[in-house]
């Protein structure tokens, strides 16, 4: 055991990755360009719904519920229209979003004991959007009706709704966490894979194998200056998320930051594996990327939420780092919990580092082939 | 051309030397398809409720069951107090807590209005909406119900009966939208990443320029490295429509010539980037974190996830330049909603010219390379 050589070789690896500016600075850029980017772009909600009306006999109470959408600052009528026929060319084009169809007499109807019908057509071929302005369009209906009701005497609940933890519902509260998860992976899982594998291709692996240093040693001086670069990388976008966005931090920034080291030893030891089993850059490349982009992206909950996604597919979940790392990385932030509720998933990113860990070093052979 | 087909040959066999290299390329895809697709939704199933009950009355327990009834929501809890949800809450067992007051049937009777309160873990954001909107049409249902109960001489219905549909896509299968978005993800991931290796990796190894002083022409090089790859991804995407047909059953409405056309455009404007990105940089590490910084932006801004009708008007400019969201939207009408080759004309066409500036500046990158 040397622990001079390998300081010395730590203090190499660091050369090597500072003397290439241009990857650095792609490093060290990327995540803060990313978080800035994606926090604007990124939103799920619904702002701007294109309604077309079929109205065939206006009357008051139509042109009233007319109105009641024009008023709700989400809808916007772009056509009105005496019959249905019309609004087939107009969702081909995709210039409407919602279709209203109103039967005539709907104000009669809505004084006598029959019920009045009205058709509520959407473009659903985004089904999730789709569902949104559904829902919107049921809610513009409901107040409506529940005016409605209280005038003749009808029984009114009214629902007093609270939206926890993010009361307007902000994409970028709940993206911010997913987008670190999301490039700490990149950084770390890609670097080390790419950084091992190209010793291997250039010949520069064999020196390494015949010099005092033993292969767990490699791997540490391999993995410690991504550590540095990847927790590097948590400030900037921690900052940028901060300073920018505003997202919230309730919970303790020192747990915060621990966990993120933890979770980029968790993706650093994913690099070291993968690199340990393919023997091109171009195939650990490839593997890094197909094993973190996208199921950090999906399985994640960081779009979608893993309590959404069909039973068989959420058990496939928990094998996904970035997604423990988000559970805690929205707890902390937007909830302000700790430790105590959150030793579940710390324990399992510690075990899964650990588990990586170990497989990498196992196949990680001290000889070549 | 003898020297071109020599070339692609090479370059095949060099490709396909590489068996684990073959297997990634073409089963990732697969495996990727299978999973992924299904995962892309914001349906709520079902919601594990905490009800506070502090009326403990005839006309409360009823709301709880009707709201247990609609299997959208889940009781896991109860008491008088707060507290106890919104630990669970805190930790995720609880993702809605409804409390009631006392007094909520008196109040229901004496005034004919009462009120509850909804607490949603708003932590996954699009799902605690659709949440809401399901609570609130379920305690709407409710009061009409109450309100038949009470003055029974008034209508029993409610007065608007709303019906919904939903155009071309009915029974709002997610997976019917996401598959073709999530296939030309796969294919432009493939295509341009190991387009964008391959020409610094000859680089890396010194073999350009070798190949530099022999008498091959700039375009004839470039075609040689582009033209497997162009092949290769249509192989995948054959492999994902396969899938997609017989695995998904997803409806494929318009015509798969078309698909097939609109593909091939497309190919070049994605290899076209990768090319360019080649000629670039100088280490294979460079290309991957260059490819991957622009994929990213590429999948992350491209409508597959978040509506580009969300994004701010500046990114949806930004969008229109990315070609990933064309063919995802081509994709899209031609699968989904059958359009035709005069519905499309004009996204296609817009490929076709991301493809040549694409290439023409690779081409130009790399001349000036050499000179």
């Amino acid at each position: 055991m040397n622990i001079n050589a390998l300081r010395a070789f730590v203090i190499k690896e660091f050369h090597h990755i500072l003397r290439d500016r241009q990857t650095l600075t792609i490093l060290l850029l990327m995540p803060l360009v990313q978080v800035v980017l994606f926090g604007f772009a990124l939103r799920s909600d619904v702002r701007d719904i294109r309604l077309a009306v079929v109205d065939p006999m206006p009357d008051h109470a139509t042109m009233d519920l007319r109105a009641r959408f024009v008023g709700s600052a989400r809808f916007r009528i772009v056509e009105v229209f005496k019959t249905p026929d019309a609004i087939e060319p107009l969702f081909r084009r995709g210039s409407a979003d919602v279709a209203l169809v109103f039967e005539p007499g709907f104000a009669n109807d809505l004084e006598s004991t029959e019920p009045a019908h009205l058709l509520v057509a959407i473009d659903a071929s985004d089904p999730n959007t789709g569902t949104t302005y559904l829902n919107y369009t049921r809610a513009v209906i409901q107040a409506y009706q529940s005016e409605l009701n209280a005038r003749s005497n009808q029984v009114r609940i009214a629902t007093q709704t609270r939206m926890r933890f993010n009361p307007t519902l902000e994409s970028v509260n709940l993206f911010v966490p997913g987008l670190i998860a999301l490039v700490l992976v990149l950084v770390s899982a890609l670097m080390t894979a790419i950084s091992l594998s190209r010793e291997k291709e250039r010949g520069t692996m064999e020196v390494l194998l015949v010099s005092p240093l033993r292969p767990q040693q490699i791997i540490v001086g391999k993995v410690l200056p991504y550590l540095v670069l990847a927790f590097a990388n948590v400030l900037t976008a921690l900052l940028a998320a901060w300073a920018i966005f505003h997202v919230p931090f309730r919970g303790s920034i020192a747990l915060l930051l621990s966990e993120s080291i933890l979770y980029t030893l968790v993706s650093l030891a994913l690099g070291v594996l993968v690199a340990a089993r393919t023997s091109s850059q171009r195939a650990a490349m490839l593997t890094a990327l197909l094993a973190t982009m996208l199921p950090s992206a999906l399985l994640s909950g960081m779009i979608f939420p893993v309590a959404s996604m069909p039973g068989w597919l959420q058990p496939v979940t928990n094998i996904v780092p970035a997604k423990w790392f988000i559970v805690i990385a929205r707890g902390i932030m937007l909830k302000g919990v700790g430790l105590a509720i959150l030793w579940r998933e710390t324990l399992i990113l510690s075990a899964m580092a650990l588990l990586l860990l170990a497989a990498a070093m196992r196949s990680f052979k001290p000889r070549l082939d | 051309m003898r020297t071109l087909r020599f070339l692609v040959r090479k370059e095949f066999l060099q490709i396909f030397r590489d068996r684990f290299m073959v297997a990634q390329m073409l089963l990732m895809p697969i495996i990727q398809l299978l999973l992924l697709s299904s995962a892309a939704t914001f349906e709520v199933k079902t919601a594990a409720m905490y009800v506070v009950d502090r009326d403990h009355s005839e006309t409360s327990r009823g709301l709880v069951d009707r709201l247990q009834a609609s299997r959208r929501f889940m009781v896991v809890g109860a008491s008088a107090s707060t507290e106890p949800g919104n630990e669970m809450m805190l930790a995720r067992k609880v993702g809605v807590i409804l409390s009631i007051p006392a007094d909520f049937e008196r109040d229901i009777v004496r005034t004919r209005s009462g009120s509850v309160q909804l607490i949603i873990n708003a932590e996954d954001g699009a799902a605690a909406g659709v949440t809401q909107s399901y609570a609130a049409q379920i305690i709407a249902a409710y009061a009409n119900e109450l309100g038949a109960q009470l003055t029974p001489l008034v209508r029993a219905t409610p007065p608007i009966q709303v019906h919904a549909r939903g155009w071309y896509n009915p029974e709002l299968n997610y997976r019917d939208y996401m598959v073709p978005g999530i296939l030309v993800q796969l294919v432009t991931v493939i295509g341009t990443l190991m387009t964008a290796m391959n020409i610094v990796r000859e680089k890396e190894l010194g073999t350009l320029d070798q190949l530099s002083v022999t008498p091959l022409s700039q375009s004839v090089f470039m075609a040689a490295k582009l033209i497997p790859f162009w092949v290769i991804a249509l192989v995948e995407l054959t492999l994902g429509l396969l899938v997609a047909r017989f695995v998904f059953h997803i409806p494929m409405l318009g015509s798969i010539t078309l698909v097939y056309f609109a593909a091939a455009v497309y190919l070049f404007a994605a290899l076209g980037v990768g090319l360019f990105i080649s000629t670039l940089v100088e280490t294979q590490q460079q290309a991957m974190f260059v490819t991957f910084f622009i994929i990213m932006v590429y999948l992350l801004m491209s409508g597959l996830f978040t509506p580009v009708r969300s994004m701010p008007e500046w990114a949806q400019w930004m969008a229109q330049l990315n070609p990933v969201k064309h063919f995802i939207a081509i994709m899209r009408s031609i699968l989904l909603k059958g359009a035709g080759p005069a519905d499309v004309a004009a996204p296609i066409g817009v490929l076709g010219v991301f493809g040549v500036v694409f290439l023409t500046l690779a081409v130009r990158q790399y001349g000036r390379r050499i000179g």
